[in-house]
């Protein structure tokens, strides 16, 4: 079935064809592209923060209202595509990101790859704590302070109903939430009404490391396999005992919460913040409960920076200058919910679900017990294995039903194996001491 | 075709001139394999080799931390138990069900194109699109639950962490439902190289139906079925989205893990140790195959 026409040969037919099919491929080592479609001249912002289309194009808003002197192409990534962006660029030595934002977990392996900020650091109040977290351990401020955030309680007020006599939704302890869930599943049916999210991508993890464990045990690593630590975990079994099981299936607990699954959830401010929708009076917003050492918070902080060798420094440097303004950080709180991390007066005209969080934080920061605890800092890329040490545990003592002592015992094993890799200072809660190891 | 050609042409004419072209120049079947060979060196020897580095190398020199590592964790076992599992299960289920359907397509009923359509569209949709469709089946607002309390019955949650098996049975109908099509499509096109004759003459000497299937159909099949098992037991071993999709991290499987170690525990050694395993288990069984389906000459007889 050959046809032999003239013009164009065999060979050259091949020729062409190999050409045009390694032309794409090769193209393609180019790397993802990085750029948001902001064109020519404006500064690159690749970040793990507003991922979801809505809060990203709030936030794009916000930049092109509020950040005029710079135009800006904002580029939301998963933490593992953030991550292998920024290595590849700057360890290529061709780096097209202008500045970096992320939470601290996702800054902090990069601190090599990302330049000295110290002289952005003047000219407005950042809250100390936060400001500190981002020299990473050293003593040059690696990134600037960006949002901040933390959990709360989010409850329906029908749940309110089985609240115990004596106790305040709004200041709990973790024995009258056990009994108020206990109490809630009873007269709801034996359906039980308290989420938390532990699906895949959920935060429980951050629960037992910044709030259940700090709040028992009063640290979060060198108190991790102690006495306390086991009361602790006893503890969560019986509330787990309470919870609805589909929590394993949960990432963002608004959701839940939306659908009437869930009326009493824990969860990151960003994550309940759509619970309570055209309705907020029927919603209260409550600081985390306190244990017998207190009531265990845990601050998340996002910071921006600047890679090496990033292209145009002096517009990245104008566009962290302008994030961190009072104005666009109060915009954000408005229109995102993440809080901002200078010291100013809140704005009077917060949207009400926005308003119920700020109240609960806000009460949560400056609880007479609260007990501060900070994300593992310093971990580097051990971070993720890190959170995995707590979702184990939590896997194999709530849901296996494993002994407590034993799965305490075997993981302790691992975190220290973890920490002795990275050999790092303690962080709070935990008493400064080097290096961080179980007790 | 046209070198080999060629070669004779010129010993007998050893007086004509010298062809147009440098006699060294690369031969056509070198340059016919060339892409593919380019191709198979640059996206899958380089990046083996380079895998099979990163599992065993730390920082200083040769080291098998990254494998226990991956044994060490308490959801290996597991991952490698369910993925056996679903591959023991879900393949000889699929080929019952391909070989069924398209032994019902060779009868040519009326329609056959269209059921043969329908029956191949799954091929057409991504893992995680599937997962998502049985997803909203199985959820416990779902349409099956809906379906139930229709008839009365009380829903049931099929995805929760302490249901196992009706969390591996949904997986299996997802992955039942998505793969078969590839199977189907692989025994349709065997089935149609098989001429009538030989089955008509087995009929004509009074072979049953069975008989027919069992002794004349099936074993000129062979080459097909193994094409398709070899193909199926490989992606088999990499189903991941579907069971992700549906269960989360209730349900792990190996490709899954790999997955997590990488992208969400950043660590490339422990995910390469795993990818290693997944490359291993998926030689093993295509050499199995090959030997276990292989023709015995004293059989052909």
């Amino acid at each position: 079935m050959m046809t032999n026409q003239p013009g164009i040969s065999r060979r050259a037919l091949l020729g062409i064809g190999l050409g045009a099919a390694a032309a794409p491929a090769l193209a393609a080592c180019g790397g993802q592209s990085t750029s948001g479609g902001g064109g020519e001249g404006s500064v690159t912002f690749l970040s793990t923060q507003f991922t979801p289309v809505e809060e990203r194009q709030r936030f794009e808003k916000i930049l092109a209202d509020k950040v005029s002197s710079v135009k800006v192409a904002y580029n939301p990534v998963e933490a593992g595509v953030f991550a292998s962006t920024i290595q590849s660029q700057v360890e290529a030595g061709k780096v097209q990101i202008g500045v970096v934002g992320g939470l601290h977990g996702d800054l902090a392996p990069q601190a090599d790859r990302l330049q000295d900020v110290d002289d952005l650091v003047g000219g407005r109040q950042f809250v100390p704590d936060l400001l500190e977290l981002g020299k990473l351990g050293g003593s040059a401020q690696k990134y600037i302070p960006w949002m901040q955030a933390s959990y709360v309680l989010a409850v329906h007020k029908k749940a309110l109903q089985w609240l115990p006599s004596g106790a305040d939704v709004q200041k709990l302890t973790y024995d009258q939430l056990l009994d108020w869930m206990t109490a809630a599943k009873a007269g709801n049916g034996g359906k039980p009404v308290f989420g938390l999210p532990a699906g895949p991508k959920g935060l429980y993890h951050r629960f037992l490391q910044g709030f259940l464990l700090p709040s028992f045990t009063g640290g979060m690593v060198t108190t991790f396999r102690n006495a306390d630590a086991v009361t602790a975990w006893e503890y969560l079994t019986q509330l787990w005992a309470q919870s609805v099981p589909a929590s394993t299936n949960y990432d963002y607990m608004q959701e839940p919460l939306q659908r009437g699954e869930v009326l009493v959830a824990w969860d990151h401010v960003a994550r309940l913040i759509a619970a309570p929708g055209d309705k907020p009076d029927d919603w209260v917003m409550a600081p985390a409960p306190r244990g017998p050492k207190g009531l265990g918070y845990l601050l998340v902080a996002a910071g921006v920076g600047i890679p090496r060798g990033a292209p145009d420094t002096d517009r990245a440097k104008e566009l962290i200058k302008a994030l961190t303004t009072t104005e666009v950080q109060q915009e954000v709180l408005r229109k995102n919910a993440f809080f901002p991390v200078v010291t100013a007066d809140p704005p009077g005209d917060l949207p009400p679900a926005v308003a119920l969080e700020a109240a609960a934080v806000q009460a949560q920061q400056n609880a007479d017990d609260a007990i501060l605890s900070l994300p593992p800092v310093g971990l580097g890329a051990k971070d993720g294995e890190m959170s995995q040490v707590f979702k184990d545990c939590f896997q194999q003592i709530c849901l296996n039903r494993r002994p407590i002592r034993q799965v305490l015992d075997t993981q302790a094993r691992r975190m220290n194996a973890i920490l002795d890799e990275v050999k790092v200072a303690c962080w709070k809660p935990d008493p400064p001491g080097e290096p961080c190891q179980v007790q | 075709m046209t070198e080999l050609a060629d070669q004779p042409v010129l010993r007998e004419r050893p007086d004509r001139p010298a062809p147009r072209r440098p006699a060294r120049r690369v031969p056509t079947p070198v340059l016919l394999i060339a892409p593919s060979l380019i191709f198979m060196t640059a996206l899958f020897v380089w990046p083996t080799v380079v895998a099979v580095g990163q599992a065993f190398t730390g920082d200083d020199g040769p080291t098998a931390a990254y494998v226990r590592r991956m044994v060490d964790d308490p959801s290996f076992w597991p991952a490698v138990r369910y993925t056996a599992l679903l591959i023991v299960v879900l393949i000889p289920i699929q080929f019952a069900f391909a070989l069924t359907m398209a032994l019902l397509l060779r009868e040519r009923p009326r329609f056959a194109g269209v059921y043969f359509y329908l029956w191949v569209v799954p091929l057409a949709i991504s893992d995680l699109a599937a997962g998502l469709v049985w997803l909203s089946i199985f959820t416990d607002r779902g349409y099956l639950n809906s379906v139930l309390d229709h008839l009365g019955v009380a829903g049931y949650s099929w995805l929760q962490f302490d249901h196992p098996v009706t969390m591996f049975l949904a997986v299996m109908v997802a992955e039942l439902w998505r793969a078969t099509s590839l199977v189907l499509v692989i025994v349709v096109a065997g089935l149609q190289g098989i001429p009538k004759d030989y089955d008509e003459a087995a009929a004509v000497f009074g072979a049953t139906y069975w008989q027919r299937l069992r002794h004349v159909l099936l074993p000129q099949l062979r080459p097909s079925l193994q094409v398709a098992v070899i193909l199926r037991t490989i992606l088999a071993l990499q189903t991941f989205a579907v069971a992700q999709a549906l269960t989360g991290r209730n349900l792990p499987l190996l490709v899954g893990e790999t997955y997590r170690w990488y992208n969400a525990l950043l660590n490339p050694n422990v995910a390469a140790a795993l990818a290693l395993v997944v490359l291993g288990v998926s030689l093993l069984a295509a050499a199995g195959y090959l030997r276990l389906l292989r023709e015995h000459p004293e059989a052909r007889g």
